[in-house]
């Protein structure tokens, strides 16, 4: 089949995806403790070292400590990171290297239930990662108040959305080194020009503009007054927006993933 | 192990017509038929690239065919592949065992594949360990186990949910000639126990030993199927000689002499020389009148028949 007739068919949507989330949840708990550390030890590294050597300089931002501003702006993007590690390179070495999606194929499941089953896993890694920073910032005073645990469904929404994403260059790609491409052209453009570091309002207004397009300053938007205790501006419009992508990348991943793998 | 339901009685194994696939122009598979009954043990035999690893593929609604149709298990494929997996077992040519699991959690993990519980593997284990004769190794990880035990680890895999149909590509490919008659033996149980067996291969001797029936492919197409018995029968004589080195450089001189070979088929492939005869005295006592005693006299194999049927120019 060529790919436009896979892209018109709808991912067939069943429960079966539980088991391939199980079996990472598995592997993870075995080295559950470097993993937390290694993917928890960075971002916490950008908060306090920003937050602190920066916020020197900067002082308050949208009227928030400089901490403050970042703290909200580092759990989205641990949040985009965590997926995206997961969705790219532990999914595709499962896919490749392992064989583990063959292993899955030939037992009752599609392509669209390890698929899914990939993303909501890398979600869920997400959900892991920003939930440690959150934990964090809470401890340091950095949060407004209980009203930041609404943060977390949030974050499982974008970790979704960003899983997604990635999923569609794990489904592509060739080999390794494709990746690159993805963190050059998206990933990093992406993460500075979202709002996570400083205020998209610094920035020229034809890039504000395009950002909006960009999940992750959606997420940024929702996610900060959350954590700081302002007002969310058009949250349905932030959640609409995520919610698209979710529903498109799966959509997408799914074609592209069975017209890799049914041949 | 437990009792499979087979209990299929009337409805065929496997059921397909006109079944093909194309890659690019090419016919790889190109309008087969097969009818499998429930029960039995059937080989799909073929040099590399004949397209019986397709076909398999298609049987068990991995690979969609370009036209055809196939049953299998009573299921429509690839329609309702999903619902014939739940009650089939596949054992890959490539060990895809999940190397970030020990013996135990790779059963638990692909049960659940299977939609069953924890403790409904549990309740198996034993039985399944035993199986593969991995119980003392049930906690180590898999890269500690040697080829032939990731094999006897795949097939206990495979029968993880009790199948009726065990479907195996290549079973034992790689494996050293004690791990190979181990994987027999294993094959010997679950088809005593009633299950049907499908497999591809292209070792002759696991065809003639474990099968019913084998169907021989090349470029896509059966060219023969029947018992290995009588795939014999019909296609070769009976009675083989064997002749190596010297003592097939010497025939050859011989024949340039103009002997007269009366009712004997010659094949030389390379340094050998095979000397086919429908009556085993009167061939023993052409090939000893000409060269003397030393010779190999062997029965007629299903190897002969796959050479004269798929030709002897060497494939990838």
């Amino acid at each position: 089949m060529k790919v436009l007739d896979h892209l018109r068919q709808p991912p067939a949507l069943s429960l079966r995806f539980s088991a391939v989330w199980l079996r990472n949840l598995r592997v993870w708990r075995k080295l559950m403790l470097p993993s937390i550390l290694g993917n928890f030890g960075e971002p916490l590294l950008y908060l306090l070292a920003l937050g602190y050597g920066l916020g020197q300089f900067v002082g308050e931002v949208e009227s928030m400590p400089y901490m403050v501003f970042l703290a909200s702006g580092i759990v989205c993007s641990a949040a985009m990171t965590g997926a995206t590690f997961e969705a790219l390179y532990s999914a595709y070495t499962r896919l490749t290297q392992q064989q583990t999606w063959a292993a899955m194929l030939a037992a009752p499941m599609n392509v669209d239930d390890v698929v899914l089953g990939e993303i909501v896993w890398a979600a869920t890694k997400a959900l892991i990662n920003a939930s440690a920073i959150v934990l964090v910032a809470a401890l340091l005073g950095l949060v407004a108040g209980p009203e930041a645990l609404l943060v977390l469904p949030v974050i499982l929404l974008a970790g979704l959305a960003f899983a997604g994403i990635a999923m569609i260059v794990t489904a592509l790609s060739p080999s390794y080194d494709f990746f690159l491409y993805y963190f050059t052209l998206v990933m990093t453009p992406m993460l500075l020009l979202s709002g996570v570091f400083f205020p998209l309002s610094s920035l020229p207004e034809a890039v504000q503009i395009g950002a909006q397009g960009l999940p992750l300053a959606h997420v940024v938007m929702l996610v900060r007054p959350l954590m700081t205790g302002g007002g969310i501006d058009a949250p349905l419009l932030h959640l609409g927006v995520i919610l698209v992508y979710i529903v498109a990348t799966y959509w997408i991943s799914a074609a592209l993933a069975r017209r890799r793998l049914i041949r | 192990m437990g009792h499979a339901a087979v209990e299929t009685g009337s409805v065929p194994a496997v059921v397909a017509r006109g079944l093909t696939r194309r890659y690019g122009g090419v016919n790889v598979v190109d309008g087969i038929d097969l009818d499998i009954e429930a029960g039995e043990c059937f080989a799909l035999l073929g040099p590399n690239g004949a397209g019986k690893t397709t076909t398999l593929r298609m049987l068990l609604g991995l690979t969609p065919p370009s036209a055809g149709e196939i049953t299998v298990l009573g299921e429509p494929i690839p329609q309702r592949a999903r619902a014939m997996r739940e009650r089939a077992g596949i054992v890959p040519q490539f060990d895809n065992l999940d190397p970030d699991f020990s013996v135990r959690e790779n059963l638990i993990t692909y049960g659940a594949y299977y939609g069953a519980r924890r403790r409904e593997v549990e309740a198996r284990m034993t039985e399944l360990l035993q199986f593969a004769e991995l119980t003392e190794r049930a906690d180590e990880p898999i890269q500690g186990l040697s080829g032939g035990m990731k094999r006897r680890l795949t097939l206990a895999r495979a029968l993880v949910n009790d199948p009726e149909l065990l479907a195996l590509d290549e079973p034992s490919t790689g494996l050293d000639p004690q791990a190979r008659q181990h994987i027999w033996e294993r094959l010997h149980t679950l088809r005593r126990q009633g299950r049907t067996l499908l497999l591809t291969t292209h070792y002759m001797e696991e065809a003639e030993r474990l099968c019913d029936r084998a169907a021989i492919i090349d470029h896509g197409h059966i060219v023969a199927c029947d018992s290995p018995t009588r795939l014999i029968h019909q296609h070769i004589e009976p009675h083989v000689v064997e002749l190596r080195g010297d003592l097939a450089l010497q025939w050859m001189g011989r024949l340039s002499g103009g002997e007269a070979l009366d009712g004997l088929r010659v094949d030389p492939v390379g340094e050998t020389v095979l000397i086919y005869g429908h009556e085993r005295d009167s061939l023993l006592d052409r090939v000893e009148a000409l060269i003397g005693p030393g010779y190999l006299y062997r029965p007629a194999s299903l190897e002969d028949v796959f050479l004269r049927l798929t030709g002897r120019e060497l494939r990838d």
